[in-house]
């Protein structure tokens, strides 16, 4: 095992625990969110060991600056949490739950990526240029991926309008 | 002529193999979708979501890194450009989930409004 196996178990393991506790602390949506802040920290990083500079960046942009802080708002505002309910019955769907996570994830990994788990040479090692720098990709996006990005601004507008009107004590 | 053989000859293996991020990948998402089953409080409910799509995220970057070393039957040119395809592919995502928490959150705003409580049991109807 060497040490880029052990830097992606040690991350992996925490971006694991990092989910769980998104889904496992039951009246406190401020930890939930922490929690996810956590977790998507922790992918940037996996991203930056993988080379991907440009979408780590993005990630903890967009996400952990972003998205996480409206949900950070909405939780402040709504005042949720401290309130009994939080799951959906009592301990037995919790149980269920966990074990069937445990059936798929075993599943999967058994009868799907089970090729996948020999070593894959990696070609562009020696040409880091080709992949995750923000040349590459700005080049690409603007050249071949030019209306998909131009679609996106149109819907984050949309988005932008919507929730607005929505949110609006009186249209 | 380089073709893709000569380069998968002399690429050096990778560090971590391809099938451990997709075990995150899966365990990332697995996690997310019990906790839309599970939880009742939308927000967790959103965030669960954002979860699952991070998990997506991330097997697409995963794929998008090792495409040219798999036994796929791709000049080297095309690999080039759907490795990069993939990452493009995440970049959309974000946006997508961007204005979709956006909206998600103005309509839970709405709905606390008229309700004064947000439980996803009572959310039965669209009608205020």
């Amino acid at each position: 095992m060497n040490s880029g196996q052990i830097v992606f178990l040690i991350l992996a393991f925490i971006a694991v625990m990092g989910a769980l506790g998104v889904v496992g602390f039951g009246d406190k949506p401020v930890w939930s969110a922490l929690c996810l802040v956590l977790n998507i920290f922790v992918l940037a990083f996996i991203y930056f060991t993988m080379g991907a500079q440009f979408i780590g960046i993005t990630q903890i942009m967009v996400y952990a600056g972003a998205i996480m802080v409206l949900f950070l708002f909405v939780i402040m505002i709504l005042k949720l949490g401290s309130r009994e309910k939080e799951f959906k019955s009592n301990s037995w769907v919790a149980i269920l739950g966990i074990a069937f996570s445990v059936v798929i994830v075993a599943a999967i990994g058994k009868w799907c990526l089970t090729p996948f788990m020999e070593n894959t040479p990696l070609v562009f090692r020696n040409d880091p240029k080709l992949f995750g720098p923000p040349q590459t990709i700005g080049m690409e996006m603007f050249s071949r991926y030019v209306w998909p990005f131009e679609i996106a601004s149109i819907l984050l507008t949309i988005g932008i309008v919507g929730s607005i009107l929505l949110a609006k004590r009186r249209i | 002529m380089l073709n893709q053989v000569s380069l998968l000859a002399q690429a050096p293996p990778a560090d971590v193999p391809l099938g451990w991020y997709l075990y995150l990948s899966v365990a990332m998402f697995c996690i997310g979708a019990v906790g839309v089953l599970v939880r009742r409080n939308p927000v967790v409910l959103f965030m669960c979501i954002e979860l699952m799509l991070n998990a997506v995220n991330l097997s697409f970057l995963a794929f998008a890194r090792y495409l040219p070393g798999l036994p796929v039957t791709l000049a080297v040119e095309d690999a080039a450009t759907a490795s990069t395809g993939g990452q493009i592919m995440v970049i959309f995502v974000m946006a997508v989930a961007a204005a979709e928490v956006a909206v998600g959150l103005g309509i839970i705003m709405a709905i606390f409004r008229q309700k004064n409580e947000v439980d996803v049991d009572d959310m039965s109807t669209l009608r205020g």
